[in-house]
């Protein structure tokens, strides 16, 4: 009795050995089958409060549109793709923090930069101390001093990013056959390594330079600076500034006036739709960067215009709070993505030493057109455009959509128009 | 002679500059330096009125200065409002000091956030016929031109803080509000209400973000952050002028506006900050109480 006793416990307990062992397995394989199809999780800060937040709001836009074409395309490795990203209030001091959560808690698979130079750096060392991919959006010789192999950047200002930048628009200028130049720059790193490489094209053209100062990003008034300028009679003037210093800087010139024949160079902002509609007529004249102007050489980059039409009909219809153009920013923003995303795909594993090989070998078509990446990550060759703003009639948005308001001056095969003195336009 | 054209420019820009910073810190240096409530989100509302100035101009046609006038009380009604809240939750309790603090800068962030969801992040301007114009011409050689747009903000902020230092003078509340300041229990034993006066005061010094904001996005672009430049400023301009003086803090905000125009014409504009703190840090080593400021006298 107590030996069958003993043998029916016994199969009892096997069999609810058994039971349990096939509850387990059947329990965890979804969830062991759902791990391998986890979303590919994709990591950043974005400058979505601040004085950046005009760029860091339209860049998200695009790269959630990117995400959704993706994953329509069976997103990266077999698995979906997944954002995570963290408003960084266009402040360095939030950046290494965002990061380092995203990396240790969040266990996000890949990190690309926020939007503009001083919100990269921050991040540069706490990726270089992982050893992994970094995508850069907008940054300006970010990795000057690191020279961090794994680090790729998407602006377009060839292999010497400070020279590059403002290369063409010293071209531009050549027409005036001018012999001094005034500098200005915004207190802060991208303003002051974009003044950096123009001296450097300057002294190239053998400019004499008769004013060089940086002013603080709290700056108010800017009739100061602007008299100080005049009061050395420059040929031309080059300002690298930031949104609000940009258009101060607009609406000081205006007030004060000025004899020299460019102005411009360097100023952020005014290609953002807020900036250029509430400077208006201000504008005429200015002589400054950009990437994309809907002129019609600019299709250069195919796939860009239908891009920018899906993420002004995006922002129409879902009533988004951004940039109602978007030119500035969303394809390049895109771009950076994209390119990660490709890059995984065709090596096939997560290996950041095999991704950073391939990215550095391939050239890779975008919507900003071919990309190929230098040994420091660099664009190999710079497509910075020169544009001016002629014929802006009053503050509409719309006649900034249009051809004719920001005419390219150089690159020569891509010129829409002549450049013009600065006061012949005003 | 162009150093001296220079020269008188600059004094111009500094003076106008100061008139700017008179109207951004006159509100503060009532809530601040007469009741002692450290509202560090003021700049915010500033801007926040700034976004109700650019919503009439842009919607309406109405001048920004008008649209300043017009959003006044609606200001006014919120100070009333905050100080109510304040009072009820951290002042009456004693616990005004961090907990105070922590509350103002809870309603600088939640202000913040709900113009970011409301306007988005894009920079606004106002257009009117004095924005980017300016008037000048040449006296005795020299050539002098004067924006209208730091013009007209001077000028009402000139209006804005002669008239409240009139009436906190020669009024019966003024001189109960400075009594405020002075001692709470007396005016108590006299049979006036502090705190009825208070929260008049808070909503006037708040009333006065209306003006400010129009004049703000006059002089310069908005964003919902934009607020936080200033609050070095604001806070530096009332504490050097003297805390609870209108005049003093007239005084401050334009001895940092001459500071910061000078510095920047002559010696580079990347030393404004530095000398317009240095002044700051200089008058207070020998009059800690500020410009005109009398002290504590409970």
């Amino acid at each position: 009795m107590t030996r069958i006793l003993k043998y029916r416990v016994r199969v009892m307990l096997l069999a609810g050995l058994f039971a349990a062992a096939f509850t387990l397995t059947t329990a965890f394989a979804p969830v062991a089958q759902a791990q391998s199809k986890d979303p590919i999780k994709i990591g950043f800060s974005m400058a979505l409060t601040g004085a950046l937040a005009g760029g860091g709001k339209q860049s998200l836009v695009a790269m959630q549109i990117w995400a959704e074409d993706i994953n329509e395309q069976g997103g990266i490795l077999g698995r979906s793709v997944e954002l995570v990203f963290y408003d960084d209030q266009t402040n360095p001091k939030n950046v290494p923090g965002i990061y380092s959560k995203l990396l240790d808690v969040d266990k996000v698979d890949f990190v690309v930069s926020g939007y503009g130079t001083n919100l990269i750096a921050p991040a540069m060392p706490v990726v270089i101390d992982r050893d992994i991919v970094f995508m850069g959006l907008f940054g300006m010789n970010n990795n000057g001093k690191w020279n961090y192999e794994k680090y790729f950047q998407i602006l377009p200002a060839g292999p010497s990013p400070a020279v590059g930048f403002s290369s063409n628009w010293f071209e531009a200028v050549k027409t005036f056959k001018p012999k001094t130049i005034a500098l200005v720059a915004a207190d802060a790193e991208f303003a002051r390594n974009l003044k950096e490489g123009a001296v450097e094209n300057a002294k190239a053209m053998g400019l004499e330079i008769v004013y060089n100062e940086n002013y603080p990003p709290r700056t108010a008034d800017f009739t100061p600076i602007v008299r100080a300028v005049n009061a050395k009679k420059p040929d031309i003037f080059y300002i690298a500034s930031y949104p609000n210093g940009s258009a101060g800087l607009v609406r000081a010139i205006a007030e004060v006036g000025t004899d020299a024949m460019a102005v411009g160079g360097g100023m952020v902002g005014l290609q953002y739709a807020g900036l250029m509609s509430g400077l208006g007529p201000n504008l005429n004249g200015f002589l400054n960067y950009d990437f994309y102007v809907p002129e019609p050489t600019m299709n250069i980059y195919p796939g860009s215009k239908e891009l920018i039409d899906r993420y002004q009909k995006k922002v129409k219809d879902e009533g988004l709070k951004t940039d109602a153009l978007g030119y500035y920013l969303v394809p390049w923003a895109y771009a950076y993505v994209d390119i990660l995303g490709k890059a995984v795909n065709a090596v096939g594993k997560i290996d950041h030493d095999a991704i950073a090989e391939y990215i550095h070998k391939t050239k890779f078509t975008t919507v900003v057109g071919d990309v190929e990446f230098g040994d420091n990550g660099e664009w190999t060759q710079s497509r910075t455009i020169a544009v001016q703003y002629q014929g802006i009639k009053n503050n509409e948005l719309d006649q900034f959509s249009q051809p004719g308001t920001r005419k390219i001056m150089f690159p020569a095969d891509i010129q829409t128009g002549e450049v013009k003195p600065f006061n012949s336009l005003r | 002679m162009i150093i001296l054209e220079l020269f008188i420019n600059a004094l111009i820009a500094g003076i106008l500059l100061g008139g700017f910073f008179a109207a951004l810190s006159i509100g503060l240096s009532i809530c601040f330096g007469l009741l002692d409530t450290v509202n560090i989100a003021h700049p915010t509302f500033i801007v926040a009125a700034a976004f109700c100035t650019f919503i009439l101009n842009a919607n309406f046609g109405i001048d920004p200065i008008l649209a300043g006038i017009i959003i006044t009380p609606l200001f006014f009604g919120l100070g009333w409002v905050i100080y109510s809240l304040y009072y009820q939750f951290f002042e009456k309790t004693s616990a005004e000091a961090l907990r105070g603090l922590a509350f103002f800068f809870g309603l600088l962030f939640i202000t913040e956030v709900v113009l970011i969801i409301s306007f988005g992040v894009d920079h606004r301007l106002v257009n009117a016929a004095y924005i980017g114009k300016s008037f000048g011409g040449e006296f005795a050689g020299i050539s002098v031109s004067v924006p209208f747009r730091l013009l007209s903000a001077f000028v009402v902020a000139a209006i804005l803080t002669l008239g409240l230092q009139m009436f906190l003078d020669r009024s019966f509340f003024g001189r109960a509000t400075r009594a405020v300041h002075q001692d709470m229990m007396a005016l108590s034993l006299m049979g006036v209400d502090p705190v009825a006066i208070k929260r008049i005061a808070f909503a006037i010094g708040l009333g006065t973000c209306g003006i400010a904001g129009a004049l703000m996005i006059i002089v310069i672009p908005i964003e919902p952050a934009v607020g936080r430049l200033f609050i070095g400023n604001v806070f530096a301009i009332v504490v050097l002028g003297g805390l609870g003086s209108i005049s003093g803090t007239l005084i401050a905000a334009m001895i940092l506006g001459i500071a910061e125009s000078m510095v920047s014409t002559f010696f580079g504009p990347s030393w404004a900050p530095a000398v317009s703190f240095t002044i700051l840090l200089g008058v207070l080593a020998f009059r800690p109480t500020g410009l005109l400021g009398v002290g504590d006298t409970r």
